[in-house]
């Protein structure tokens, strides 16, 4: 009698839950087709503005393409990689880009931390600090840039006088270095921003109980802090060695790449633009996105950067 | 080890808002110390005092007879358990217990053997190498006592740490916390807003009111014993039932009937300076069903008959609820203690709690008459709160 009994609904069971996989997976389908037709006109556009630039501009670097020589063009395959990757100018820009890169991204990360920290903490006249460090972001960098070379000019800036008078600007070294302050003083409030947005994820109590297991403010900054904000460090690190990677308006107005200040992106647009040579313009700009997806690459798999936009929070 | 002793701490933050008043408190060596009171009655200000994490705006601490005031949490050798557990979400189990030993710069072996130690008493052998975002609530909790009890501190601050668990969960935790200490003997103190963690815990029970001490003691004496209303109130589960009455002639007269006072009573009152409209308060097992009692007892306590409105079986006894007609009783205290309950239901009568016995014959929705000891009544100034029959013994 009482098996019968507790084994009907055990039977009635099994259809439904069967009936409930397929729906399920039904749902899911249609899901997955709606996520489809919803990407599709970003990853049209995208494909449009972005993949076919890239794949026309593979093609060029594959040609020679002198439009002062129109009709000497043809596909000569990878000779305009070899004609760059041999050059000193070519190099000279790779290693100054590099050193450009990395030491005012240097910089602005220690500069943009503090800034941070103060933001973070500051009790009164938050909005007030926030704004106003804002500002060197919001002006045009043109702008920006043609004031620094009016400072450092001697005769038409101070910041020239206060050197004593020399023209920093016509220098390799010193003008590098100029040219390193005013990126600084443009990016350090961005990189702040991001890095508050980091500061904001480490929870109160963190701190408290750190400085109840016997940790200084410092160690609770270098043992707390850091680690549980790293995910936000390297995301502004990274969309700003890109960003910087790509120097192209201070270096314009500042130097216009005399003196070996040429960035990748200054001598590709002296080629490209200047000098008219398709071929081997093209052949710059990729190899310049190629080491830019280099650096994204390292960032996001050797690192652990999280892509933007990646989260694997939905993903099923 | 060490003695804790607050003298007149006072603290008001920033903003101007008063957390707490002239708390004095001597903590014992090795004594279980719980702060209780409603949400925002200042328990965490107090604890985090004690800790250092709030500065002290006047009076004085001191920690083993030393004053503590001005020395940061680092050097106060205590440990603390947050309620939100407070785990490093980037180490593993282990190295948030062993977080405190490295600070200290203990050698390697040392650590070792002591975070060995702890996760044998807090059975978390298992999942040293797990990380705090992998545990369920409970592991969580019993981390964070781990990385109190490695240290082997001069106290323990515990704020709440069992309130993320759930009720079963909660109830087996309060009794390894409980174990623990005791193992341990260290000075403990606890704070939580639930009054059965506290009855149960504690050596020692303050309970505390709007920033301010409203009674300390053992926590049968506080439930036998409530210096005011709001003590009364708040400790004991069902709470104690209020009545307004009237003292006249010896005899408190009350929806509940007349009955005149017992002879300790009287006395209690002489030199308490009574007031003639009174709160009366009677604990739920002092009532009993009026058929149980015997004669001399029935004439002796007082006796009301009355509808029983729902009936609860615990298999042990059985709790009657009524509903008598009349006004409820007021106070400053009882209106503090409806807003933290969240009991703003104006049931539109008296609203009484009785512990019958399983033997009491009373049927829901039908009169039963019920009987309450005399000599158990509390009477209450309804103006000031103060239980005008409080006495030591
Ligand atoms: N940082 C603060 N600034 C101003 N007022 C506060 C602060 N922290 C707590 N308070 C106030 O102090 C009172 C006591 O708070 P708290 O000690 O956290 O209460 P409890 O832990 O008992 O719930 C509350 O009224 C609260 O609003
Ligand atoms: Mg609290």
């Amino acid at each position: 009698m009482s098996q019968s009994t507790t084994e009907k609904p055990e039977v009635a069971t099994e259809p439904v839950a069967a009936k409930k996989k397929v729906v399920l997976s039904e749902g899911k389908r249609a899901e997955r087709k709606l996520g489809w037709w919803l990407c599709a006109p970003a990853a049209i556009t995208m494909v449009a503005v972005t993949g076919w630039p890239i794949i026309y501009s593979i093609w060029l670097s594959l040609q020679r393409y002198d439009l002062k020589f129109p009709d000497r063009t043809e596909f000569i395959g990878f000779d305009n990689y070899v004609t760059v990757l041999a050059s000193p100018y070519w190099w000279n820009a790779v290693w100054v880009t590099a050193v450009l890169t990395v030491i005012s991204v240097a910089i602005e990360l220690v500069l943009g931390m503090g800034l941070a920290l103060i933001m973070h903490r500051a009790l009164v006249g938050r909005g007030l600090v926030r704004t106003t460090s804002l500002i060197p972001y919001g002006i045009v960098t043109i702008v920006a840039g043609f004031s620094w070379r009016f400072a450092w000019t001697p005769g038409t800036g101070y910041l020239a006088e206060l050197a004593g008078g020399e023209p920093v600007l016509t220098e390799k070294l010193p003008a590098l270095m100029v040219v390193i302050l005013a990126e600084v003083w443009k990016t350090t409030p961005f990189m702040a921003l991001l890095l508050m947005a980091g500061l904001a994820l480490v929870p109160d109590d963190l701190l408290k109980a750190a400085a109840m297991d016997g940790a200084g403010p410092w160690q609770r900054f270098v043992k707390v802090t850091l680690p549980i904000m790293k995910p936000a460090i390297l995301v502004a690190l990274l969309f700003r060695t890109l960003d910087a990677f790509r120097i192209f308006d201070n270096l314009f107005v500042l130097t216009a790449g005399s003196q070996g200040t040429s960035s990748v992106s200054m001598l590709t647009y002296n080629n490209l633009i200047k000098g008219l040579n398709l071929g081997i313009g093209s052949t710059m700009s990729v190899l310049i996105f190629l080491m830019v997806a280099a650096i994204a690459f390292i960032f996001i798999k050797l690192f652990g950067t999280a892509a933007p936009g990646s989260d694997d929070g939905g993903k099923r | 080890m060490a003695e804790i002793v607050l003298d007149k701490v006072t603290k008001r933050y920033p903003d101007g808002a008063l957390a707490v008043q002239e708390v004095n408190l001597e903590i014992a060596d090795g004594e279980f110390v719980i702060l209780v009171g409603p949400s925002g009655c200042g328990k965490s200000t107090t604890l985090n005092m004690i800790a250092g994490l709030e500065d002290i705006t006047e009076g004085e601490l001191r920690i083993g007879g030393q004053r503590v005031n001005e020395k940061a949490p680092k050097d106060r050798d205590i440990a603390m358990v947050f309620q939100s557990y407070a785990l490093y979400p980037h180490m593993t189990v282990k190295e948030n217990m062993a977080f405190p030993l490295r600070l200290a710069k203990v050698d390697n072996a040392t650590v070792e053997k002591k975070v060995a130690d702890a996760a044998e008493i807090l059975d978390l052998a298992q999942h040293l190498d797990r990380k705090p975002a992998n545990l369920s609530g409970g592991q969580r909790q019993r981390v964070a006592m781990g990385r109190a009890i490695v240290r082997n501190p001069k106290a323990f601050l515990m704020d709440e740490p069992l309130s993320n668990l759930d009720a079963k969960l909660r109830v087996q935790m309060r009794t390894s916390v409980s174990r623990i200490q005791k193992q341990l003997g260290t000075t403990t103190v606890y704070v939580t807003h639930d009054q059965t963690e506290a009855m149960t815990l504690g050596d020692r029970v303050v309970v505390m009111r709007g920033g301010i001490v409203q009674q300390m003691g053992a926590p049968q004496f506080l439930y036998e014993h409530p210096a005011n209303l709001f003590v009364a109130g708040f400790i004991g589960s069902p709470s104690m039932n209020f009545v307004p009455a009237s003292l006249a002639d010896n005899k408190l007269q009350s929806v509940l009937g007349e009955v005149t006072l017992t002879d300790r009573i009287r006395r209690l009152l002489e030199g308490a300076d009574a007031p003639r409209e009174v709160i009366v308060g009677i604990r739920p097992e002092h009532f009993e069903d009026a058929s149980l009692v015997d004669a001399t007892a029935k004439t002796d306590g007082g006796v009301f008959t009355s509808q029983v409105e729902v009936l609860e079986s615990m298999g042990s006894d059985k709790f009657a609820h009524f509903l008598l007609s009349g006004e409820q009783a007021t106070s400053a205290d009882l209106a503090d203690l409806a807003k933290d309950t969240g009991d703003d239901t104006s049931v539109g009568g008296i609203s009484l709690v009785t512990r019958l016995s399983a033997s009491s014959g009373a049927k829901e929705g039908e009169p039963s008459e019920i009987w309450f000891d005399a000599d158990k009544v509390q009477l209450f100034d309804p103006s000031t709160g103060k239980n005008l029959t409080y006495t030591e013994r």
